[in-house]
């Protein structure tokens, strides 16, 4: 009744081909950044519930954003693309250590040529986006397996990424400037004299960030380059021979979703943890990030915002409700409780729906545009 | 003659830490071969045989046991354990997601990772115990050929040994027996298999059983070498390379890529590790593999994948 589109004439192409066709589709998404805008920001700085303490805002609103745009990186790769890789949480490192790097100024001594190179420290804006630029380069780099191997095989040639930068961000000395404990800390974030501080503010910033790539990353997607990766996805062969270029539309695809994990990744360390260690983007990251986008379901960006959401509050839940209920346990058996039941619910969730929560909500859509018919 | 000596010594001892490699890679490349799946829950299942039979080793031993008794008693109570982990998966996971495709099959392998790596912990507890069911000591060889001789663990030759016998046993199983013969059939094409009358759900379960029993196997030497503890499951992770390098349907492949990453990597850490930072045994074996990719995709013992339209 409410979910239906009679009555809404497109009149041209371009309305016809617009982002969102559907004028409840519109609604909801403006109400949607409506709240993320302005009503979190003001209900936090007046401290009305849920934001009494500063709990939800950064325990979950502020990662959840940013694993989120990590998630829609992935989901351009693994769903669009149909790309596995288990490489994501090496390419968040990139793109994190580089913005670190270029945000206290880098200097590669070349002393057999006699000079070294040295770029002033960069401001921060420019150093996350110059991160995730880094991080698409290194993804073009490990993407070049592809144009040989594919599925499962090309998982496993990622995963070399993840170990080999693993190592290199722990190892190497000169990408942590030689801090002692191997952690460094986020340079002070100053945007244009602007400097972001509270968690509100750092909330404004990291929506902003998720916004704008998420746009981007949706109108890519419906133009000629997403369309390029579908059909590569498909079918590669098939898409081969009516004239679209593997090498071509893999190389982009891991070059624009390295691109935004990249950025995701100097976000999580810039603007989240503050100061970290390699350890912080481990293929635990990886593994977590691959289940987003299939839970979220594969080839959709809003998908990847719920598959986020999903996986992130459920171990929250989970530690929530037995101290809630009161049952006695220990906390390791409660440890032990989680894994047990998230892989469960992973399992129930991959059987009853492979396709995922996106899946699910076109579902209801579709039943909603019939209501009150069955077909 | 001292140079060799030591080249000789890393070499044997990376081969024969090569063959425990193997034996896990030998678990996914039984499950891969017959069913298609990307089994990441090797790794688990490594560890939840070790806790099983650790501790009913332990609990029979304190019971005042002959510890021969206790051994045959522990490994038959793990063997039980790793039968119902099998049937549990078949019935409740591969099963009802038999014909998704590989992506799906493989996530849905990680989350029965976390469910074996949670539930065995919790009810067989989650500190490090020993076991000792090899010896571990040194032995010293040719001592007159090289100043000092070779040092090579006996647990490393039982280890070989061991994987040699499975190896052996695998291949007369698949080769000899009506079972074998029927999941080679699985193997080759599941829904033909099906429509000659092989009970495929059946198959699986053996399949998967076998995995199992390979990892009890796994578990009793990597259990001896490093104690059984949570982080005998990053072994899974160890384990891919192998494959990728060796060809994921090969028990041959298994075999050889193991001794090649085992061996590679530890020449590798010995000779260029001091040069560039260390601790390149993290990585070697990956990036060989990805170097395996780019030459060979099937890898040295695959079968070609050919693609038909």
């Amino acid at each position: 009744m409410l979910y239906r589109e009679a009555g809404q004439f497109k009149a041209t192409y371009a309305e016809d081909m617009a982002i969102f066709p559907i004028r409840q589709d519109r609604i909801a998404l403006a109400v949607l950044l409506g709240i993320a805008f302005i009503g979190v920001p003001l209900l936090a700085s007046f401290r009305i519930w849920p934001f009494r303490t500063d709990y939800l805002l950064w325990a979950i609103l502020l990662p959840f954003l940013i694993l989120a745009l990590a998630a829609v990186g992935t989901n351009i790769l693994v769903g669009y693309c149909g790309q596995i890789s288990l490489g994501s949480g090496a390419f968040m490192a990139i793109g994190a250590y580089s913005a670190y790097k270029l945000a206290t100024g880098v200097h590669i001594p070349l002393a057999w040529l006699g000079f070294a190179i040295a770029i002033p420290p960069l401001p921060v804006l420019a150093s996350i986006l110059l991160g995730g630029l880094m991080a698409a380069c290194a993804g073009i780099l490990f993407g070049i397996p592809s144009l040989r191997i594919k599925g499962l095989y090309l998982a496993v040639a990622t995963l070399a990424a993840q170990f080999f930068f693993d190592w290199a961000f722990l190892r190497l000395p000169w990408f942590t400037n030689y801090a002692p404990s191997g952690s460094v800390n986020a340079p002070e974030l100053d945007f244009f004299g602007m400097i972001v501080r509270t968690p509100v503010e750092r909330y404004l910033l990291c929506l902003l960030f998720v916004t704008v790539m998420a746009v981007l990353a949706k109108n890519l997607v419906r133009g000629n380059l997403g369309r390029q990766w579908m059909a590569i996805r498909d079918m590669d062969i098939a898409a081969e021979l009516i004239g679209i270029r593997p090498l071509y539309a893999k190389l982009t695809a891991f070059a624009v979703s390295s691109f935004i994990i990249g950025v995701a990744g100097a976000l999580w360390a810039f603007v989240y943890l503050g100061s970290w260690e390699p350890l912080a983007f481990s293929i635990d990251r990886s593994l977590e990030l691959l289940f987003m986008v299939i839970i979220g379901g594969l080839g959709s960006i809003m998908g990847s915002f719920i598959g986020a959401a999903f996986i992130l509050i459920m171990p929250i839940m989970l530690n929530v409700i037995p101290t809630e209920l009161g049952l006695p346990l220990s906390t390791q058996t409660i440890t032990h409780l989680q894994f047990i039941i998230f892989g469960s619910l992973i399992c129930y969730l991959l059987i009853k729906e492979p396709h995922g929560f996106a899946r699910l909500i076109s579902i209801g859509k579709e039943k909603l545009r019939l209501w009150p018919f069955p077909y | 003659m001292i140079a060799l000596g030591q080249f000789l010594e890393v070499l044997i001892g990376g081969l024969m830490s090569g063959v425990l490699y193997s034996l896990v890679a030998l678990g996914f490349v039984l499950i891969f071969k017959a069913s298609g799946v990307f089994n990441y829950a090797q790794g688990a299942m490594v560890l939840l045989a070790g806790l099983a039979l650790v501790r009913a080793l332990d609990l029979l031993v304190a019971n005042g046991l002959p510890l021969w008794v206790a051994v045959v008693l522990a490994i038959g109570f793990a063997a039980v354990i790793m039968a119902a982990t099998a049937w549990l998966i078949e019935r409740f996971v591969i099963g009802p997601l038999v014909n998704q495709d590989g992506l799906t099959l493989f996530m849905s392998t990680i989350g029965v990772t976390f469910v074996i790596e949670g539930a065995a912990e919790m009810i067989f507890g989650s500190d490090v115990y020993p076991l000792r069911l090899f010896p571990t000591d040194a032995w010293f060889l040719f001592e007159g050929l090289f100043p000092g001789g070779i040092l090579v663990n006996k647990l490393d030759v039982w280890g070989a040994l061991i994987a040699g016998v499975l190896v052996a046993g695998l291949a007369v199983f698949f080769q000899r027996t009506k079972t074998g013969r029927a999941l080679r059939a699985v193997a080759d094409d599941h829904l033909a298999a099906h429509s000659v009358g092989i009970p495929i759900s059946w198959i699986w379960f053996v399949v998967w059983l076998v995995a199992g029993l390979v990892a009890l196997v796994a578990a009793t030497v990597w259990g001896t070498k490093l104690g059984v503890q949570f982080s005998i499951t990053f072994l899974a992770l160890k384990a891919l390379p192998v494959l990728i390098i060796g060809g994921l349907t090969s028990i041959p492949g298994a075999i050889v890529g193991g001794l090649i990453v085992g061996a590679g990597e530890k020449l590798a850490e010995v000779y260029l590790g001091p040069s560039i930072g260390g601790g390149i045994e993290y990585w070697f074996a990956y990036v060989l593999a990805l170097a395996v990719l780019m030459l060979r995709p099937q890898g040295l013992f695959g079968e070609r994948i050919i693609e038909r339209v």
